[in-house]
């Protein structure tokens, strides 16, 4: 058993999760949800295993290093954090709908890294700080964060879209829109402060490298652009009451936003940064 | 005229103002993603033609980020964050220090928690016992005289309210590091060839040359590549620092990418490097231990002196387009027998055996290591900043200024005490209202105290 089997094994999972999750909503299979709740800690398992197995084996190699630094790896933690952001959510508020909007984030991530070259190969001297982990690490909480804030919204967009027209027995089964709108603002904020994390990191790691904390390539500069939106949401809803359909609909603009940041510019622009991607 | 009532100063410390702000810097940040910046004029005439060169010229897009309507934008940013922070803080600041005791019973009957008790008893027993109620909920209590009752105030975390404050002090505090850098720092760069040294940089951009105060000599220079050959594992240069303006002794550093040389608040980064044209050899004959180093190009007879050795390199093999030598053939004869020639790898020892001798001989391409060379005073500022900022986001986020009270008057008519027990929050309502659930659960659980 290697470990792009198990990643492979981690992606039917999730995508089995997120199915399981769906039929949980649409077919109001309660029966269903315990089977899975354990469906989704499995594949989290097996993503966790996965990931630890990578690191061995580049070890083996004789390279070593954590496996956080090319898109396949980072796609892989991706899943791995927004199961993870998911799972404690699911506790939380003990509702599975929720994983009918988070969950199908996770299966896409894993799908994407299947479409990479799972290869391990050496870390080019820039690569190799403790900062990178340290970075990657908390880049990713924030985006799964903001990746299940965005599927809240869209939950919120749903139900809120069908409430006034006789809400069928499918809507009703979704969270109050007051629960809804407290949980997209509580997912945004502890996105934003991994975030903040995740900027301030690569600003240490980058001074640790090149002697510059800040060089305005465009990966930094569109984490900056993300954060600044993700700070404008919040002080709309702070200071000027914003909430409802605006913040769902900034949780999901600042999602796109975040998604240009982790893959667009690594097709679309050139930068420091681009070596991480291809 | 009140500073409130002003309007210039309303307009800047309006949250509106902020928004705004925000966003702007947001959209004009693109640009810069989307116009490759600092390039020479040349390059956005002949991408974007003359007209639209000049029009960015005008605008500084070549390097927007430090163009003058950025730093005007950044500029107006911090005066909102200032201006508003003086606008409210006092404010703030009184909710955090002020004594609850004083609270108006009026204002307590309205408070978003709330729960009335009855109970029999004196009020100054009653107080203790509810005290001791608080205590166990975890509420450090205190206990102030109303005209008519007493009052019991417990709160938590009244010093979280500062916590945006910290945030938005943090961002001027980065702002600060990053000016302290750029007046007094300076980002430049150096190439230094093995063997050879220098006392001065040359500023990235503009190449004007700054004197170092002290000088740095390349001892050594090594790449190393991974198995497959053609990814690098490592960039490693050995520095030398002599300074001759104090008495420190000269010391050596190796550097490798992401493990810089500092000294006297000047940081030298591995960066780059560039394969030179020639070799450094080492030979040593050994049943004598004779040494001797040489530098030579490829293609020269070499002739060792105090021997009778004669070498040179004759071929070799590149590996990158950079020129990296990654195999020498290597010519060697100490003029008994047949001369030797074999191909060795860069930056190897070989043994050559001779029908009398023995000789180690090492060889290796001669480099000059590439050095990215920063003066940043103000690094310690921006992390500084960093840090706060972290810690008030946590705080601003997190934690929240919970507090109750416990309000106990006498109803002589009655022969009983009523109790009020109240609280209020400044944010997550969820979360206080289950902590002031448990609480009034222990007021109803304990038989003194009957619902009212
Ligand atoms: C990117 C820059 C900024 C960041 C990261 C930031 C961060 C924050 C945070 C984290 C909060 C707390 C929000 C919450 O608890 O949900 C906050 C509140 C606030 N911010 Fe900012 N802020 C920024 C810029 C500004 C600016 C320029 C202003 C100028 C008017 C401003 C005015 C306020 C106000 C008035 C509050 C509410 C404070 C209170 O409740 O007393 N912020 N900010």
């Amino acid at each position: 058993m290697n470990s792009s089997q198990l990643l492979g094994i981690t992606t039917f999972a999730y995508l089995l999760s997120a199915i399981l999750y769906i039929a949980i909503f649409v077919f109001r299979a309660k029966k269903l949800g315990l089977f899975a709740t354990l469906i989704t800690a499995f594949a989290f398992l097996i993503n966790t295993a996965g990931i630890g197995l990578r690191w061995y084996e580049s070890h083996q190699m004789g390279i070593g290093y954590a496996p956080l630094s090319n898109m396949y790896e980072s796609l892989v933690f991706f899943a791995w954090s927004i199961a993870i952001v998911y799972l404690f959510m699911e506790i939380r508020y003990k509702n599975r709908v929720l994983g009918a909007f988070s969950m199908p984030f996770a299966a896409l991530a894993m799908i994407l890294a299947g479409l990479k070259n799972p290869d391990i190969k050496p870390l080019i001297p820039a690569l190799q700080s403790n900062w990178l982990i340290a970075h990657v690490i908390t880049c990713f909480i924030g985006y799964a964060a903001f990746a299940v804030a965005s599927g809240m919204g869209v939950m919120y967009l749903v139900k809120d879209r069908r409430t006034d027209k006789t809400a069928g027995p499918l809507i009703a089964s979704l969270p109050d829109l007051k629960a809804i709108d407290d949980i997209i603002h509580k997912t945004i904020l502890f996105g934003f402060l991994w975030l903040s994390a995740g900027i301030i990191s690569g600003a240490v790691w980058a001074n640790s490298a090149w002697g510059t904390y800040w060089s305005w390539d465009p990966k930094e500069t569109w984490s900056l652009i993300t954060w600044f939106i993700y700070a404008a949401t919040l002080h709309a809803r702070f200071t000027r009451g914003w909430g409802g359909r605006r913040i769902a609909w900034l949780a999901i603009g600042g999602f796109v936003s975040v998604m240009f940041t982790y893959y667009g510019v690594n097709y679309l622009l050139s930068g420091l940064h681009s070596y991480g991607g291809r | 005229m009140k500073k409130s009532d002003n309007m210039v100063w309303r307009f800047f410390a309006s949250v509106r103002l902020a928004l705004f702000s925000l966003l702007i810097l947001a959209t004009t940040s693109i640009i810069g993603t989307l116009i490759p910046q600092k390039n020479p004029p040349e390059f956005y005439i002949n991408s974007f033609g003359q007209r639209t060169a000049q029009f960015f010229q005008l605008l500084d897009v070549s390097d927007m980020y430090n163009s003058w309507w950025f730093i005007t934008l950044l500029l107006l940013f911090s005066v909102n964050l200032i201006v508003c922070t003086i606008d409210r803080l006092p404010n703030v600041w009184q909710m955090v220090v002020m004594n609850n005791l004083d609270t108006e019973p009026e204002r307590l009957e309205k408070m978003p928690s709330r729960q009335v008790f009855h109970a029999h008893g004196d009020a100054q027993a009653l107080a203790e016992l509810a005290t001791a109620l608080l205590t166990k909920n975890g509420w450090k209590t205190r206990q102030g005289n109303k005209p008519s009752g007493l009052l019991l105030f417990s709160q938590k975390n009244a010093w979280s309210r500062l916590g945006v404050y910290a945030v938005h002090l943090s961002i001027l505090i980065i702002f600060a590091g990053a000016i302290i850098g750029s007046l007094f720092g300076f980002k430049a760069g150096l190439m230094i060839p093995e063997g050879r040294s220098s006392d001065t940089v040359y500023e990235t951009g503009t190449g004007k040359p700054i004197p170092l105060g002290f000088t740095l000599q390349c001892e050594d220079f090594n790449v190393s590549f991974y198995a497959d050959g053609n990814t690098p594992k490592e960039f490693r240069s050995t520095l030398k620092v002599i300074d001759g303006s104090g008495k420190e002794t000269p010391f050596t550093k190796n550097i490798i990418v992401n493990d810089p040389l500092n000294y006297k608040g000047i940081t030298f980064y591995q960066s780059s490097y560039e394969p030179m044209q020639g070799f450094n050899i080492n030979i040593t004959n050994k049943a004598t231990n004779a040494k001797k180093f040489f530098q030579i190009p490829i293609g020269q007879k070499i002739h060792w002196e105090e021997t009778n050795i004669d070498f040179g390199i004759i071929n070799q093999e590149v590996r990158s387009r950079m020129g990296d030598v990654s195999k020498l053939k290597i010519w060697f004869s100490d003029g008994q027998g047949e001369p030797s020639i074999f191909w060795m790898e860069n930056n190897a020892t070989q043994t050559i055996s001779s029908p009398t001798a023995a000789y180690d001989f090492q060889a290796s391409q001669v480099y000059a290591t590439g050095l990215q060379v920063a003066k940043d005073p103000g690094v310690w500022t921006v992390y500084a900043g960093c840090t706060l900022m972290l810690i008030g986001l946590y705080v601003a986020f997190f934690l929240s200024h919970r507090r109750v009270w416990v309000y106990i008057v006498r109803e002589e008519a009655a022969d009983r005490c009523r109790i009020v027990v109240c609280g209020a929050t400044n944010k997550n309502k969820i979360a206080f209202d289950k902590e002031f659930a448990a609480l009034v659960e222990c007021f109803t659980h304990d038989s003194t105290f009957h619902n009212a």
